[in-house]
């Protein structure tokens, strides 16, 4: 398989969104945010259509209107006269018809939407992994930095703001380095299933231990796994790698919860 | 020198007065328990001196300064809130816990360092609750979390404690001896508490000194006078002279067992 430049750029990639969305999915699942990435990566059609119309690069539009729709979610997600599903419902809704609508403004074939749509993993260039690796750098040491800070927010944010620490930049520096999370991991699996790299292999981690180092350590093997094992299926099978990578990771989760249901 | 001072404070939340001209001083190394019914302003008074709302009137001075002037001093207060329930699977150890009350005096990023982790296992050990260092903090007790509640407020070397309702859900030896634990490091360190309770009796029989609320202020002095005013009945809107009886009946009873 590895002769194949393409398909060794697509394991790289594979593997480094993996790493990536199983370390995000440490805090999606502490803070319950699982319902936001999925808004998020609505978010992305909406933005890949605007970039496709006007002629932008349709990556950096759909990174660019996620961030916009998180840090707008986030906001708006504050007014305590509604429940922040249905603020996140809205927006979801909204970003995907936007995507709709502007798509109905081009005529043609959307090719480029549909790769977004299911992830085009094959088609991985070496600028586009280039990007994607110094993405995921930038990402992690972010988070790597903050780390401490964004757990003590989880844990009680009235006790954090009295110490006098940064919670509500902390916050929204969170929702931003998710919407980038899921940009890159969009290119991977598609928007339609990268909610699932996000959410299962951290979930999977949880079941198992509650330290928070061994679970990001086994989130991000989980999600770095589940693309190898994903991508070794998709090529031996002949069937679509987002799909196999997030069907093994779902497949662990729920042999996780068997095993793990007594404790 | 005084480690909080409220002069003539009026607050509104959602545009409703919740507090009005409430001025008070506490002195350094006191234990100043603030009692009043329920929905008397008791959280938002605590919630104005930790700097989290801000006042329509009036000003506040802790540690001789604003209290949203604190910046990367704000260590020197501990604040312990009100909180009976811990997520059962939240991911970390009670010395995880413990340690994000020092995280203003860890480096830029925030790192623990071996001293810092010596001083987090000293606080746990003068706590009595050491052997839980590495227990999930979702696993423990209701006292026992509010152990480690506290000595995550301690361990950045405070000098003014925050408390809120801190003994709700406990049983009453339980109650008795974090109130025992709180006194001893009032006399220990030299630092001065400002605990809220509805429990009346229980922070009458601990405090120093007692300010009684219900959104102004009813009456302060030492717990004594405070029982037994005029003020306090007129606070509660009710008689009170069946607890003054309970009162001195139940500071015997903690004293017979010292």
């Amino acid at each position: 398989m590895l002769e194949y430049a393409f398909a060794e750029r697509a394991l790289v990639a594979a593997v480094v969104v993996g790493l990536l969305c199983g370390l995000l999915g440490f805090f999606v699942i502490l803070r319950r945010l699982a319902f936001i990435g999925v808004g998020i990566a609505h978010s992305a059609i909406g933005g890949v259509a605007l970039g496709l119309l006007l002629g932008f690069d349709p990556g950096l539009s759909a990174a660019v209107f996620a961030v916009v729709v998180a840090l707008g979610m986030f906001r708006v997600a504050r007014d305590r006269r509604l429940g922040e599903d249905a603020i996140i419902g809205v927006f979801l809704s909204g970003s995907m018809a936007l995507g709709l609508l502007l798509m109905g403004l081009q005529h043609g074939y959307q090719r480029d939407l549909f790769a977004y749509l299911f992830g085009s993993l094959l088609a991985v260039s070496s600028a586009d992994l280039a990007a994607l690796c110094g993405l995921a750098a930038v990402l992690t040491v972010i988070i790597a930095v903050s780390f401490r800070e964004m757990l003590f927010v989880a844990f009680d944010e009235e006790v954090a703001r009295a110490y006098g620490r940064p919670v509500d930049w902390m916050d929204a520096l969170l929702v931003v380095v998710l919407a980038l999370t899921v940009v890159a991991g969009v290119r991977v699996v598609g928007v339609l299933l990268v909610e699932a790299l996000l959410v299962v292999p951290a979930a999977t981690a949880a079941l198992w231990t509650l330290d928070f180092r061994r679970q990001v350590a086994l989130s991000m093997s989980l999600g770095a796994g589940s693309a190898v094992a994903g991508l070794w299926l998709s090529y031996t099978m002949d069937v679509g790698a987002g799909a196999a990578i997030v069907m093994v990771a779902v497949l662990i989760f729920f042999a996780s919860w068997m095993l793990r249901r007594s404790a | 020198m005084d480690a909080a001072r409220f002069d003539r404070v009026s607050i509104d939340l959602d545009g409703r007065p919740v507090l009005e001209e409430i001025s008070f001083r506490v002195r350094e190394g006191a234990f100043l328990g603030v009692i009043g019914p329920n929905g008397a302003g008791k959280t938002t008074l605590l919630r104005a001196l930790l700097g989290l709302v801000s006042v329509r009137s009036g000003s506040i001075e802790v540690l001789g300064r604003s209290p949203a002037g604190h910046g990367a001093d704000a260590h020197a207060i501990g604040y312990v809130p009100q909180r009976e329930t811990i997520s059962r699977n939240f991911p970390a150890t009670v010395a995880d816990i413990v340690m994000m009350g020092r995280v203003c005096c860890t480096g830029r990023l925030r790192w623990a360092s071996r001293a810092d982790w010596q001083r987090v296992s000293a606080e746990l050990d003068e706590i009595g609750i050491g052997h839980l260092a590495s227990r999930p903090i979702g696993r423990l007790s209701g006292g026992e979390v509010r152990r480690v509640l506290l000595a995550q407020a301690l361990c950045a070397g405070t000098r003014l404690l925050v408390l809120d309702e801190p003994t709700v859900g406990l049983d009453l030896p339980a109650e008795l001896e974090f109130y025992s634990l709180l006194r001893r490091l009032q006399h220990e360190r030299g630092i001065t508490i400002v605990c809220v309770s509805h429990d009346l009796l229980a922070l009458a029989a601990q405090a120093s000194e007692l300010i009684c609320i219900n959104r102004r202020m009813h009456v302060h002095g030492n717990p004594e006078e405070v029982v037994h005013s005029h003020a306090l009945r007129e606070a509660y809107s009710c008689e009170f002279d069946f607890l003054a009886g309970e009162i001195a009946h139940h500071e015997g009873n903690h004293h017979g067992e010292h």
